[in-house]
């Protein structure tokens, strides 16, 4: 098991983050399926202010007492928000919850020469840890994925933020069209030579509603395989626990102590926070666990916070036998697994897992239980839709 | 006519035939007066079409009445183009010679598997009209057709049909008739049963060249039973033909082989409209009803005598019909099996000659072992299940009747290879043959050749007839029903036509082929097979299997074996990479109802051991076994 991050503020178990939402781009990636759109022209006076009274909004819901144990900017291009609006939103933040020094604050970044200009804003506004979306580092496929940015850009906003900021991880997107191993190791190998503490590998996927998705529907785009995706994911294990940075995540990988403490929220089941459009939050009121969204369309969101003070649809409540599922579904995807006893008492008394499937997927070496500790094992993680389908019987 | 709603007569919803509204003036009609005929045609030659002309042309449908094919009642004939059922028809024709004259057309089924229902209608006419179409030839189905009429001593008159088609030969299809068939084709009706060319002609030969039927009116009534079916409001309808004496509403009549009394409660015949007439002498057909219930107590071939003066001997029945093919019946959603349990009921009100009891399988649940004429019956069977019940069916690899020869000297029919014996307590194992008959182009007789020898056929006889060949082989039914026709079908592109009759039984070399997914058999797929084919079959299946079944947590053996030995092995590799590559706040409810739905989709699975297969996977592997 990982060491596990610094103990929370917050007395809940997984922690309690706020997730706030930029959902400007400036341009669309043919891959994302995110909740994001391009505008000319955003007024950041209102929507300053909305973000604000929706944040105001939640933490009228929230009972007192929470703390915050972290905070994410994600877009959308949050690095396009105006440093003062990040700082606003920081300073609101922690006069509802508190941001204490150990408080982790994340922004999501574009390498582009003009957004790399503002991350000094970003750190004088409080920011402590950058999260980039390099996605490759050379400049065909950053084409072929829609990118902005060139490698040397890349590369030069790299070791601006390494001045800047003391952690910070960047995204790249592996399994492209026509990639090989060996093209991958060897871009991987460069890529971590200018990592300092953590790296986010995403095997590319082709989401509906994409531009991708319509080329290959077309057959215009091929995508590697599920043999060359699994050779692809294998050597990136391979190199990066020899890096010093092993799998904390399906996706995510760090030096210990590096994680990122915001994610770590999600994937322990913790409650959020979320604003902005298109948001979801997890919040446990009175004994229930409440499931929060936002309006998606950034428009209509904006009207709906200044005539009522959110963007939110209606809560939904998550029952604890959906509870127990989602818990599941997120614990195993962390290197240090899940308590069963947690999953049980989310799913109210009942223990969600088919402890006679535990057993077959542990004799075919896909899972371990260490007492109360259930953790998927490295080809466990790799095959993980299998391994929760067949533990949710 | 404004009639008000009655019940209709005939089996299935169809065509506008409502009884009782014409209660008819008895009129007798002399026997030299009528003329029983029936039509033999190749599946597309133009039977149907030509029924409906003569209809037509007697009026016995005006034109808002009329609709194409009006005798193939149920939808699966009129969109096949097939007739399933022998039907009949009275046509009042008023010939050159100015006497008007009652012509029964009796409707019959043109493919082998209902070859018991083609012999029951030509033992009901004397004279039979072979229609082939003018391009395309005499065919396969045509000729075991025309034989049977011969053997039931029928007058023939050939009818060229689609003479108005640019591919037309009438000659050398003529030439063809006479060289195969060994009929006289040099006065042969030369019609378009589509435009109405000649359909008076037609009607013309039927009054000059078939013979009037024989009958005594004085007689002791006998009267066949051709066929019967179930209506939901009047009970069992009785289709008859009368040889001697007379049948009337009110008459306490007699049925020969059950000797069950009844009293005959409506008597006419279809003009295709039913016409209760009241009664019907010698040489005619018709139908009546007698408060009967059950169908099993109408047995085709069955004579109808008078209870008062009961005729001496019975007339000379019918062979009945016994199933040769089996397969397994299952529904896909295991809910579904009790709605399955009465829709073959309903079927079975109708068809004698299909069979049906509960199986249970590991694989596919609770279903129903099914006996069937033939493929194409199984198909149809199957198919009206599907369309008419809204069923959705999984249906294994057809089986025939083996006979087996135990080494206490008993012996076991056999169809079900989860019923295999062991075989150490098996002697020999006789399985059934057939004669078949397949004509083609010759430039597609190598293929059908190799076709015939991959499947241990004997040739018997290889003739060419105008531009075609006509090949009479041996071949094991077993062999037939795994993918024959598609075969044939195929390296024929469509060109060849097939027939077969039941050849008796011989002793074979017989095995029963398992699968086993890690081990574990699967019921489903095991099949017997003869031990020289069972390698290619084994692998064969072995292969499809790993391409259906997905791959899953771990490595799974495919193998299949007779006995213990393993002859033919694939493996399915392990999933090699299957998880989201992101999953943060927003994703968790979506990603959590794509779980949910996954959840769902096992639902579908079936669980071998530790391997799970899908249920499209067990359908899409027997598919290959079917033809």
């Amino acid at each position: 098991m990982l060491p596990l991050t610094p103990p929370d503020a917050d007395a809940t178990p997984g922690g309690f983050g706020l997730y706030v939402h930029w959902p400007f781009c400036a341009s669309k990636c043919p891959y994302c399926d995110f909740n994001s759109h391009v505008r000319e022209g955003v007024d950041q006076a209102r929507w300053r202010a909305a973000m604000l009274r929706e944040m105001d909004h939640f933490a009228a819901r929230v009972p007192a007492g929470r703390r915050l144990s972290s905070v994410f900017f994600g877009g959308g291009t949050p690095s396009l928000m105006p440093p003062e609006t990040v700082a606003a939103v920081l300073e609101r933040a922690d006069h509802h919850w508190g941001i204490g020094d150990g408080v982790e604050v994340t922004l999501e970044a574009n390498p582009t020469s003009s957004e790399a200009a503002r991350f000094a804003g970003f750190r004088a506004a409080g920011v402590n840890r950058l999260s980039m979306g390099i996605q490759a580092l050379n400049d065909a496929d950053l084409k072929v994925l829609g990118r902005k940015h060139s490698a040397p850009e890349a590369m030069a906003a790299i070791a601006m933020a390494k001045g800047i900021f003391d952690r910070f991880s960047f995204d790249l997107i592996y399994a492209r069209p026509g990639q090989t191993v060996a093209a991958w190791q060897d871009e991987l190998s460069r890529a971590l030579d200018m990592a300092v503490g953590h790296l986010s590998l995403y095997q590319l996927t082709i989401e509906e509603g994409t531009q991708f998705h319509t080329l290959q529907q077309r057959g215009d785009l091929v995508v590697p395989d599920e043999d060359l995706a699994g050779d692809l994911y294998e050597a990136t294990q391979v190199l990066l626990n020899q890096a010093g940075m092993p799998a904390y995540e399906v996706s995510n990988h760090a030096r210990p102590g590096q994680e990122s403490r915001h994610n770590l929220v999600y994937w322990r089941y913790g409650d959020y926070v979320g604003i902005g459009p298109g948001a979801h939050g997890r919040l446990t009121l009175k004994g229930e666990k409440v499931a929060t969204r936002t309006h998606r369309a950034p428009e209509i969101w904006l009207q709906r916070v200044e005539e009522g003070g959110t963007g939110a649809h209606a809560d939904e409540v998550v029952t604890p036998d959906q509870r127990g599922r989602e818990a599941l579904m997120m614990g195993l995807r962390l290197a240090e697994g899940v308590s069963l006893a947690r999953l049980t008492a989310e799913a109210g008394g009942v223990n969600p897992v088919d402890m006679a499937a535990v057993d077959r997927l542990s004799r075919h070496g896909l899972l371990t239980l260490d007492g109360d500790r259930l953790t998927a094992t490295a080809d466990g993680r790799q095959r993980l839709n299998g391994v929760l389908a067949a533990l949710l019987e | 006519m404004n009639a008000p709603p009655t019940p209709r007569l005939r089996r299935d919803a169809g065509h506008p035939m409502v009884a009782g509204i014409f209660p008819d003036r008895p009129v007798m009609t002399d026997l030299s007066h009528i003329r029983n005929f029936s039509i033999i045609a190749h599946i597309d030659h133009g039977k149907s079409t030509l029924a409906d002309r003569l209809i037509q042309y007697c009026g016995g449908l005006d034109a808002r009445e009329m609709r194409e094919q009006v005798l193939d009642s149920m939808d699966i004939e009129r969109e096949r183009g097939i007739t399933i059922k022998a039907q009949t028809v009275r046509l009042n024709y008023k010939a050159d010679d100015g006497q008007t004259y009652q012509l029964n057309l009796m409707d019959t089924p043109g493919h082998v598997d209902f070859a018991y229902e083609v012999s029951r209608s030509l033992a009901a006419c004397e004279g039979s009209l072979l229609v082939v179409d003018a391009s395309q030839g005499v065919e396969a189905q045509t000729l075991a057709n025309v034989y049977q009429a011969i053997d039931h001593n029928h007058e023939i008159v050939p009818v060229l049909n689609k003479i108005d088609l640019p591919a037309a030969e009438p000659d050398r299809i003529k030439q063809q008739i006479e060289d195969v068939i060994g009929l006289d084709a040099s006065d042969a009706v030369m019609i378009s049963a589509k435009t109405g060319l000649n359909i008076k002609d037609v009607l013309e030969a039927i009054v000059k060249r078939l013979p009037p039927p024989k009958g005594e009116l004085d007689a002791p009534l006998k009267a066949l039973v051709v066929d019967s079916w179930y209506d939901p409001y009047l009970g069992v309808v009785i289709l008859v033909r009368v040889v001697d004496g007379e049948l009337k509403v009110g008459q306490k009549i007699r049925m020969m082989a059950t000797g069950a009394a009844k009293e005959a409660d409506r008597v006419g015949h279809f003009t295709p409209k039913a016409v209760q007439s009241g009664r019907l002498g010698p040489g005619e057909m018709g139908f009546i009803t007698a408060g009967i219930k059950d169908i099993r107590e109408t047995k085709v071939g069955d004579t109808i005598t008078e209870d008062r003066r009961p005729a001496a001997e019975p007339l000379e029945g019918f062979k009945p019909s016994v199933p040769v093919v089996f397969c397994g019946l299952f529904p896909t959603d295991a809910a579904e099996f009790e709605h399955l349990r009465e829709s073959l009921g309903k079927l079975a009100l109708n068809d004698a000659s299909f069979q049906f009891e509960a199986e249970t399988s590991a694989a596919l649940g609770f279903g129903f072992r099914c006996g069937f004429l033939g493929l194409l019956h199984l198909e149809i069977i199957q198919e009206r299940l599907e369309r008419e019940f809204n069923l959705d069916l999984i249906t294994t690899a057809p089986s025939v009747i083996y006979k087996m020869h135990m080494t206490d000297k008993s012996v076991i029919d056999m169809h079900n290879p989860a019923d295999m014996p062991d075989p150490i307590r098996i002697d020999h194992i006789d399985e059934p043959w057939i004669r078949a008959t397949i004509m083609l182009p010759d430039e597609y007789l190598g293929g059908i050749l190799a076709l015939c020898t991959e499947r241990r056929g004997q040739q018997i006889d290889l003739t060419y007839v105008g531009g075609r060949a006509m090949l009479v082989y041996k071949l094991p039914l077993n062999e037939v029903v795994f993918d024959f026709y598609d075969r044939l079908k195929s390296i024929s592109r469509g060109y060849a036509s097939f027939d077969y009759q039941m050849d008796g039984y011989e002793t074979g070399d017989l095995v029963k082929m398992s699968i086993l997914v890690n081990a574990e058999p699967v019921d489903a797929l095991s099949t017997i097979v003869h031990r020289s084919q069972a390698e290619h079959r084994g692998r064969l299946l072995c292969e499809r299997l790993k391409e259906l079944i997905p791959r899953q947590l771990f490595k799974i053996a495919v193998q299949a074996s007779i006995g213990s030995r393993v002859i033919a092995r694939e493996t399915i590799s392990a999933m090699r990479k299957d998880v989201l590559a992101k999953c943060y706040g927003g994703d968790i409810s979506r990603k959590r109802k794509l779980l949910d739905k996954q959840k769902e989709g096992k639902k579908r699975m079936r669980q071998f051991g530790e391997v799970e297969i899908p249920q499209s996977a067990f359908i899409a592997a027997l598919k290959m076994g079917d033809g």
